[in-house]
C-alpha cells in the first residue's frame, strides 16, 4: 500500500489501535493502555512510548515488533520505541467496552480497581462473574494460567472453566 | 561511595535474587505437585526473570562499557553475585518452596513497596509494576504454608522443618552496607532495620495461621552482599550460565 498522507499522531494512534494484543486478540494494545505517547517529527521520524504490562511479559517483544512494522509500512521513516514506567500500568485503565470485549472473547475482566486490596487478597471470599452465563457461583481454580495476566476460574452454574483477568 | 556506584549494586543485589529465585522455581517445571502449581511456579519464575531484566538493563545503563542485561547475568563469576543466600536453598520439598517464598515474598514486599517512595524514578517505576507481582507470590505462598501449616501431621511436620532449616538465612536479607548508607542518605533506598519490622509481622501472621512456630535462631548465615554464598549459588550458575559460557553471544 502506497500512502502519500504524511503521518499525524492521530493517524499513528488510528494504525496502533489495530494492533491486537497477541494474548487477547479481541483488545488492541492502545485498549490495553499500553501506548503512553506518540510523536512524529517533520522527517517522519515516529518515537512511541509504551509501558509494560507484567514485568516478565512475553508479549511486550511481539508489541514492539508488531509497532515497528505498522509503522514502516504506512509512511514512518524511523520508529524509535520508548519504554517509561512510569506511571505504571494498571488494568483500571482498561475501559467499560475493553472489558464487555474481554467478556464477549470468554474472558472475565478485573472486577475490583487494583488499588482496594481486597482484589489482590481476600480472592476466596471474592466472587468473578462468569463471563458465560453472567452468574457469580464461582470458585478460583488457580491464581496462575496460561499467561501470567491471567487467573483459571470455574463456574459452577453453567459447569465451564474460565479465564479471568487478574487485577493489576 | 558515588550515588551512581551504588544504585549499580542495589540494581544487582536485587536482580540476582530474582534471577537466582526464578531459575530455583523453573526446576519445578513438569515436577509440580498439581498441574496448577506447576503453572504458578513457573508464572512466579517469569515474574521474577522479568523483573531481573529490568534491573539488570538499568544496573548496564550506569556500568556503560557494552554491557548488557545478557552480560551482567550470564558472565560474571560466583563472588559477583550478591544475591540473598536464602533464594539460592535448593527446592527440598514442596513444603520447603513455599516456605521459602513466603520468607522472600514477604521481604520483597515490603522493600518495594518502600522504593515506590524512592526519590529514584527508575527504582519508583520499578517497584510500583513489582510490588502488586510480589503480593500475589506472597499470597500464594502464604495460603500454602497456611494449609500446610493446618493440613495432615505429615504436612505440619514438613512444614515446620522447612521453617526451621530456612531461619538461619533471613538475617541475610536485611543485611547493609556503605551502599545501603548512600541510597539511604540520598533517600532512594529505604533502612533495612524497619523493612525487617514490617517483615517479621507479615510473616508471623500467616505462621500463626498456621500453627506454625518460629525458630530461635542460635545460627545465623550471612555473606550475600559480599558475594559469599553457600555451596549451591555455584551448581546453579553451571547450569544458568551453560549456554552463554559455550556459545558466547547465542541468541534466538
Ligand atoms: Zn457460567
Amino acid at each position: 500500500m502506497v500512502n502519500t498522507e504524511p503521518l499525524s499522531e492521530y493517524k499513528i494512534m488510528e494504525l496502533l489501535a489495530q494492533i491486537p494484543d497477541p494474548d487477547i486478540p479481541v483488545v488492541s494494545i492502545v485498549e490495553l493502555g499500553i501506548v503512553r505517547d506518540v510523536q512524529v517529527d517533520d522527517a517522519s521520524k515516529v518515537t512511541v512510548t509504551i509501558t509494560p504490562t507484567y514485568s516478565g511479559c512475553p508479549a511486550m517483544s511481539v508489541f514492539k515488533e508488531d509497532i515497528r512494522e505498522t509503522l514502516l509500512k504506512n509512511g514512518a521513516k524511523e520508529v524509535d520505541i520508548k519504554i517509561s514506567f512510569t506511571p505504571a500500568w494498571t488494568t483500571d485503565w482498561l475501559s467499560e467496552s475493553t472489558r464487555y470485549k474481554m467478556r464477549k472473547h470468554g474472558i472475565a475482566p478485573p472486577e475490583t480497581n487494583s488499588s482496594d486490596p481486597v482484589a489482590l487478597f481476600s480472592s476466596g471470599k471474592q466472587k468473578i462473574k462468569c463471563p458465560h452465563c453472567s452468574k457469580t457461583d464461582t470458585n478460583l481454580t488457580s491464581q496462575f494460567g496460561s499467561t501470567p495476566c491471567k487467573a483459571i476460574w470455574f463456574c459452577n452454574s453453567c459447569n465451564q472453566p474460565f479465564e479471568y483477568f487478574k487485577c493489576y | 561511595m558515588k550515588t551512581k556506584e551504588a544504585i549499580y549494586t542495589y540494581c544487582l543485589r536485587i536482580a540476582d535474587s530474582n534471577l537466582i529465585l526464578g531459575q530455583r522455581l523453573a526446576e519445578w517445571c513438569s515436577r509440580g505437585p498439581i498441574l496448577e502449581e506447576d503453572l504458578a511456579m513457573t508464572n512466579i519464575s517469569l515474574d521474577l526473570f522479568g523483573q531481573a531484566e529490568t534491573l539488570y538493563e538499568y544496573a548496564a545503563s550506569i556500568k556503560g562499557n557494552n554491557a548488557t542485561a545478557d552480560s551482567l547475568a550470564f558472565l560474571r563469576v560466583e563472588r559477583e553475585y550478591c544475591n540473598r543466600l536464602i533464594v539460592e536453598q535448593p527446592n527440598g520439598d514442596f513444603a520447603f518452596t513455599m516456605v521459602r517464598e513466603l520468607l522472600f515474598s514477604s521481604f520483597q514486599k515490603n522493600l518495594y513497596e518502600a522504593l515506590y517512595k524512592s526519590n529514584d524514578e527508575m527504582f519508583k517505576g520499578f517497584a510500583g509494576k513489582a510490588v502488586k507481582e510480589a503480593k500475589y507470590h506472597l499470597r500464594h505462598s502464604s495460603e500454602w504454608v497456611i494449609r500446610l501449616g493446618q493440613g495432615t501431621e505429615e504436612s505440619h511436620r514438613r512444614t515446620q522443618w522447612a521453617i526451621d532449616e530456612l531461619w538461619r538465612y533471613t538475617a541475610d536479607m536485611f543485611e547493609m552496607n556503605e551502599v545501603d548508607e548512600e541510597l539511604i542518605s540520598m533517600g532512594i533506598a529505604p533502612d533495612l532495620k524497619e523493612i525487617q519490622k514490617l517483615w517479621i509481622k507479615s510473616v508471623m501472621s500467616v505462621t500463626a495461621e498456621a500453627g506454625l512456630t518460629i525458630p530461635e535462631t542460635p545460627h545465623v548465615i550471612k555473606g550475600g552482599n559480599d558475594g559469599i554464598h553457600t555451596e549451591h549459588l555455584g551448581h546453579i550458575l553451571c547450569e544458568l550460565q551453560y549456554l552463554q559460557r559455550a556459545h558466547p553471544g547465542a541468541s534466538w
